[in-house]
């Protein structure tokens, strides 16, 4: 007698651990393989972009740490780089290189996240991730002198840094800096030809070039798929064009080459560090602003490379003190945008590494 | 540098492919026609030399006697760009054709449009409210929301 058999809907989420934040995948299982996904979001909706509506320019600056919590310090910098050039605010030099400094310790932290976490999905359970924390702790440690916070940081100001560094940074920040590639190297020995790690993550999700291109995917999930596009080079801002540091990119686009190519911009970012901090200068950090700007009619579009892609802040002056609209374009969000083809007809533990490999912070999705 | 196309030149050459689509163009954006809206965009997709492959974002903006959609698009190959934007005058009713068969990026921003500015897209595969639940009241990011 043949067997009756029916799809099973199954929810991932909203509160489950590989969610990694509140965001819902509800799949239709057949067995163990994924026939179908829908992804439910909105769970952690705080509608920040209206409340940017009814705050002043300046007033704004902390709730940018409360959109991608994981990489306060890019969100700072794209959203002081678009007023900036909403009000044509000049940056002295030094708050340039700051601003540099910061933001690629801030991609090794966010990544250090992103790869300790993948691997936890991969099923090697809390290990890596404690490694990986444990340097991220040190990055911290630095942000916590320069800001006196360790997660929502509010340090970026319209043209400049709120303060100058204390004189133990630049110690304490050559020290990680010497250090860190030897961790890398590590975690490498560790991890990279490891056989599960190869056996699980290769092959798995595979987003080809054409549909990143076509999904609007941006960072390493874009690079992943083989497309040699970081903004840092394709269009720089701030002083990038001043460093020398390569694009790591992957073949295939599956969850190993995502995995790769985050561990290799860790050790390009480690490097435009070292360039940086030989060559900053002494003088200001920040230019004079008055406290209640009032841009000129218009409206402007600024976006850097963030930790999870380009991360784009889109400001509409009437010229009052509070922006009339401000949109945030969020990566993640995008990058998540081909999920479903890229899980279904592969069985539900590959659709959380799948999902872990794309790197997502809900805070920023939701916003 | 991504250099940004000039909008004139661009301008001329889809009044002669399309006449009557262009409403306005001014230095750093052009301003088109929503119906001839997907005829456009397939062609800056599509013509060789311009090859917008890559939709950056999608948004809208609320100017009270009408809503103002706004396409970023960018050739990475080529990497140059292009701002394109329609508007709809209509406050009850707001549509707009749908480029999710063109950009599947298109996707998940037009549900936010439509979630939070109330913009209808015409051929979307799955127009629902994204961030907010169905039978939520209003749209917040439009002017008279609160």
């Amino acid at each position: 007698m043949a067997l009756k058999t029916e799809p099973f809907a199954l929810n991932i989420g909203p509160a489950h651990p590989s969610t990694h934040g509140v965001f819902r995948m509800r799949s239709t299982l057949d067995g163990e393989v994924i026939v179908d996904m829908e992804l439910i979001f909105g769970y952690l909706h705080r509608g920040i972009e209206k409340l940017a509506e009814e705050r002043t320019y300046t007033g704004f600056i902390p709730l940018t740490d409360r959109l991608d919590y994981l990489a306060s310090m890019s969100n700072n910098l794209a959203y002081c780089l678009a007023m900036e050039k909403l009000a044509g605010i000049e940056v002295p030099e030094r708050a340039e290189y700051l601003r540099v400094i910061l933001a690629e310790l801030q991609r090794i932290a966010s990544h250090l996240i992103a790869v300790g976490a993948f691997l936890n999905d991969c099923g090697a359970f809390m290990t890596p991730i404690l490694y990986m924390l444990r340097e991220r702790e040190k990055i911290l440690d630095l942000f916590d002198m320069v800001s006196g916070q360790r997660l929502t940081y509010n340090y970026m100001r319209f043209g400049g840094v709120s303060q100058d560094i204390p004189e133990e940074f630049l110690p304490a920040l050559s020290k990680f800096v010497k250090q860190m590639p030897r961790f890398i190297d590590e975690y490498d020995r560790l991890l990279k030809e490891n056989e599960i790690l190869l056996a699980r993550a290769k092959g798995v999700g595979i987003l080809p070039r054409e549909m990143a291109i076509n999904i609007s995917a941006s960072g390493p999930v874009l690079r992943a798929s083989g497309v040699k596009w970081d903004i840092r080079k394709a269009d720089p801002y701030s002083i990038y064009d001043r460093f020398e540091f390569d694009i790591p990119t992957g073949t295939v686009g599956d969850c190993y080459d995502r995995y790769r190519v985050r561990v290799e911009e860790m050790r390009q970012s480690v490097r435009i560090i070292e360039q940086a901090m030989k060559q900053i200068p002494p003088g200001p950090v920040r230019s004079k602003v008055p406290h209640l700007i009032h841009p000129p009619v218009g409206e402007t579009y600024a976006r850097i490379e963030s930790p999870r892609g380009e991360l784009g802040f889109y400001l509409v002056s009437d010229n009052s003190i509070a922006p009339y609209r401000c949109h945030i374009r969020s990566p993640a969000l995008l990058n998540l945008t081909a999920l479903r083809d890229m899980v279904i007809g592969w069985k539900v533990a590959d659709a959380i590494i799948t999902f872990g490999s794309i790197d997502i912070v809900m805070g920023e999705i939701d916003r | 540098m991504t250099i940004a196309l000039s909008v004139q030149k661009i301008a001329r050459q889809l009044e002669e492919k399309f006449p009557g689509s262009i409403v306005e163009s001014n230095q750093d954006s052009l301003v088109i026609n929503s119906d001839s809206l997907p005829a456009i965009a397939a062609f800056l997709k599509d013509t060789p030399g311009l090859d917008f492959d890559y939709l950056n974002h999608i948004t809208a903006v609320d100017y009270y006697d009408h809503f103002e959609v706004i396409y970023q698009l960018t050739s990475l190959e080529r990497n140059h760009s292009l701002v394109l934007k329609t508007r709809c005058y209509s406050r009850d009713n707001p549509v707009l054709p749908s480029l999710v068969s063109l950009w599947r990026g298109a996707d998940l921003q037009e549900r936010e449009i439509y979630d939070l500015m109330g913009i209808r897209f015409e051929g979307h595969p799955n127009l629902k409210r994204i961030v907010l639940w169905e039978g939520f009241p209003g749209h917040p990011l439009r002017k008279d929301y609160l």
